[in-house]
């Protein structure tokens, strides 16, 4: 017997029925443990994947929790495809949602025409800042960016603690948490009565501009020939280290947005819990969707459609919360380990006699 | 000497790769106790007999004898068995692990592990063994020298009573060389048998008692090494009687200088110079061969003259210009048109046919920033057309032959009518039909001006093509010949390291 893997890709058949498949397995794996807790895996599913669906209100909400992750995705892919190991979106959110909300704070008496546009510079502009230095470190002394944009997510993160602990404390509940932007500084709702708001359409607009930059300009082709093969771009005379550069700058800009967003869209202040991590799941959102435009608007969805499904299942059946987040962290492994292994074809032959 | 037995007999050795024959009917006896060169060009089929041996490759056909007994040598585990070890060219050490740690690695049993006990031992075995070298120092601080003699260390350890050697010294200083002969003398009367494989002729006379030389996958003699000279083994390695050069028409000899190199000096990636000093002219309309072994210093002139290697001292001038660590873009608009070594390193291989065409000057395809693909399409298909390439614009480059992306890449370069060129192994891995159709296309290029720098380890290639041959040794230009007063041995000797 001989068992032989080759690469290969599957057929556009095959690759369709991929959300399927991991959500096949994703039951069969979890299967056990909601038995354990006394629910029917069945409506566990359904509230899980088809209830978000089952309403406009649900619905909206799927896309009020994909707004932060179509940015920091489109970030992390920006990033990736131009070879720079970009971890530190979470940190450059938390940046961006520092500044945004210091300008915000000071934006009493302006009109939104002002207000907003503001907020929304500010929030590119410090996670822009954040990227430099890790930049630098990488172009002038090829030091690797992984380690030092991960570590810089920790010094944004308590940079913003120690603020929302020391002068922004809300002067009046004496809660770690910024006092209201200005009200002209709040994003307008893009649907009455919901929570859908401005940052869903500049998350899409940067999605599209993902899509443009690296399908039809040139600078987007320089940069992929630097992410795939970086001495055959030196070669072709590409400016390898300027390039490098700008694509990190900008990653660290888009992802600041995403907490100008949260802050100017959802919650109005600073809190330390601003991002739960959306700066990471960029991450898997970037390589879920093969680092380009579309497949980075879906499983940005796809992640806002399982976090909403995360919560209403342990509340419609009365399970545990974290049940709710092994199915979601079951069906992510999967949904990857399909789209890795679908890739690859494995035959298996009786050795021919020699 | 001659009286002692044989310790390895191999015979009528066979061994394919795809179409590629490396080892023809061999026939190769190591007896006990001498140091036997095993001497031939590159690709001569020397480290292929030799993995053979050692078990990395099997043999297509005949039969191998180790102390009179017939073997059959599936792996390296088996060649251990039989007391066989191998140093190659890349160590196998772990850098973290102290000397002893890596010798005794894969030989302890069992899960308690005695290391002032293994110390002990390592130091007992580099003692007898002469192979100077402190068991308790961490392999990443020894010098390469040392580090090689840990690999040795490793093989004798594990009771190796024949150790072969591939190009021991390509990686050694020269007074490591003298401290590596010392130790092989000395483990030869200790009753180790030695197969030494080298191209290096003056290592030939001052180490080994017997010399095989190899010629394209067969065996052009074996010989008894204080009975022969450097020039018998040169005339054996190259082999031909006669040079069947086509006399060339070549009217532009007093041209102008297109590419002028004074006294380059130029650092490999372990900061050692790889280029000393090196001279050059090529002038508007000729070919200039660079002849060598590989690894003297061709792949980092290549890079100097591609803008991705610095020039440490000296100064590179392209039709007058000066050019001196000048970026690639620079280089390629003072008119330099690069072929590389590699074509498949030197293309973004997930990316198409025409994108990786019009990637050496995308300025010239973009409007106000954004790409006009309609345009580098058509370019790519004018190209394709033109160069009989198989393949269309939109192909992923990956998926070409090699002699499509050779076209490719040579396509690429020669649409803009360079006007100087830096080729490199032109036609390395192509079929017959694809050579002959790059050399044709590189030969119309000096009708048009342009000067030449074919640098190739194709002996045949460099005398078919060049007006005039230059050989490098260890970064060093040993001399200038035209291609008609060469002679085997001359060129042979330069190759070698030998002045003329």
């Amino acid at each position: 017997m001989r068992v032989q893997i080759e690469r290969l890709p599957a057929p556009v058949w095959l690759r369709s029925l991929i959300p399927f498949i991991s959500i096949f397995l994703t039951f069969l794996l979890t299967v056990g443990l909601v038995l354990a807790a006394d629910a029917n895996p069945l409506a566990a599913t359904y509230y899980f994947l088809l209830d978000p669906l089952s309403s406009r209100v649900r619905l909206i909400e799927v896309l009020v929790k994909a707004t932060p992750l179509l940015l920091t995705g489109t970030a992390v892919a920006f990033a990736f495809a131009g070879g720079y190991w970009n971890i530190g979106a979470e940190g450059q959110l938390y940046m961006g949602a520092t500044a945004a909300t210091a300008v915000g704070l000071q934006m009493h008496g302006q009109p939104a025409w002002i207000a907003v546009p503001l907020v929304i510079v500010a929030g590119f502009a410090a996670g822009l800042l954040w990227a430099v230095v890790p930049a630098l470190m990488k172009v002038r002394l090829k030091i690797d960016e992984v380690v030092t944009t991960l570590l810089l997510n920790y010094v944004a993160i308590y940079f913003v603690s120690a603020l929302l602990n020391g002068p922004w404390r809300d002067p009046i509940s004496q809660w770690p948490q910024s006092p209201d932007i200005a009200p002209s500084a709040i994003f307008p709702k893009l649907i009455p009565r919901s929570r859908l708001h401005l940052g869903f359409l500049v998350a899409l607009g940067v999605v599209f501009i993902l899509w443009f930059v690296l399908t039809r300009t040139t600078f987007g082709v320089k940069m992929r020939a630097v992410g795939l093969n970086s001495a055959a771009a030196r070669f072709s005379g590409i400016g390898v280290e300027r390039t490098t550069f700008i694509v990190a700058l900008v990653s660290g800009g888009i992802a600041g947005l995403a907490g100008a967003s949260e802050v100017a869209g959802i919650h109005y202040h600073l809190i330390d819990a601003i991002s739960p991590g959306y700066g990471y799941t960029g991450i898997i959102i970037a390589t879920l969707g093969a680092l380009n435009a579309v497949g980075v608007a879906l499983a940005a969805i796809f992640i806002g459609l399982i976090d909403t499904g995360a919560q209403t299942v342990s509340r419609a059946l009365g399970v545990p919360a974290y049940l709710g987040d092994v199915i979601q962290a079951t069906l992510l492994l999967v949904t990857l380990a399909v789209l890795l292994l679908q890739r690859y074809r494995v035959t298996i032959r009786r050795r021919q006699p020699t | 000497m001659n009286q002692a037995p044989p310790v390895v007999a191999m015979r009528d050795i066979t061994k394919r790769f795809g179409d590629v024959v490396a080892n023809k009917a061999v026939d190769f006896t190591l007896r006990e106790r001498e140091i036997h060169a095993l001497l031939g060009e590159n690709g001569a089929g020397k480290t292929t007999l030799m993995r053979i041996l050692y078990g990395l490759y099997q043999e297509d056909a005949g039969q191998i004898w180790v102390r009179g007994e017939p073997v059959a040598i599936r792996s390296p585990r088996d060649a251990i068995a039989l007391g066989i070890g191998m140093v190659t060219q890349h160590f196998a050490l772990v850098p973290p692990m102290t000397v002893t740690e890596n010798v005794i690695l894969g030989t302890t049993d069992g899960l308690r592990l005695n290391l002032k006990a293994a110390h002990q031992k390592v130091a007992a075995a580099a003692e007898r063994f002469g192979l100077s070298i402190n068991p308790r120092a961490l392999v990443e601080d020894l010098s390469v020298g040392e580090q090689q003699r840990v690999e040795i260390l490793k093989a004798l350890y594990r009771h190796a009573e024949v150790l072969i050697l591939d190009e021991p010294t390509a990686v050694l200083v020269p007074q490591e060389v003298e401290q590596l002969f010392d130790s092989l003398r000395r483990l030869q009367e200790q009753g180790l048998s030695v197969v030494f494989i080298t191209h290096k002729l003056h290592e030939v006379m001052a180490i080994t008692n017997r010399v095989t030389v190899l010629r394209d996958g067969r065996v052009a003699g074996t010989v008894i090494t204080r009975e022969t000279d450097q020039a018998e083994l040169a005339r054996m390695m190259v082999g031909r009687a006669t040079f069947n050069i086509p006399e060339r028409e070549n009217g532009h000899q007093v041209a102008e200088r297109a590419l002028v190199l004074e006294e380059v000096t130029a650092l490999n990636n372990d900061g050692q110079p790889a280029l000393k000093r090196v001279s050059l002219t090529v002038r508007a309309g000729e070919v200039l061969g660079l002849a060598g072994v590989s690894g003297n210093g061709q792949a980092e002139l290549a890079e100097v003259l591609s803008g991705t290697r610095a020039v440490h001292r000296g100064r590179v001038l392209v039709h007058g210009r000066d050019v001196t660590n000048a970026n690639p873009d620079a280089i390629m608009a003072a008119g330099v048109g690069r072929i590389p070594e590699d074509g498949r390193a030197n293309v973004v291989s997930e990316m198409t046919v025409a994108q990786n065409i019009a990637l050496e000057h995308l300025g010239d395809f973009t409007r106000r920033g954004q790409l006009d693909r309609r345009q580098m399409r058509a370019y790519a298909q004018k190209l394709i057309d033109e160069y009989q390439i198989k393949a269309r614009p939109d192909d992923a480059i990956r998926t070409l032959s090699g002699g499509n992306l050779q076209k490719v890449i040579l396509a690429r370069v020669l649409a803009r009518h360079p006007r100087v060129l830096v080729v490199s192994q032109p036609s390395r891995g192509l079929d017959v039909g694809a050579t002959s159709y790059v050399r044709r296309r590189l030969l119309e290029q000096t009708d048009q001006g342009a000067g030449v720098l074919l640098i190739s380890e194709d002996l045949d290639e460099v005398l078919a093509l060049s007006d005039r041959i230059a050989v490098i040794y260890e970064g060093e230009i040993m001399g200038v010949l035209k291609p008609a007063e060469a002679t085997v041995e001359q060129l042979g000797l330069l190759m070698a390291g030998v002045q003329a």
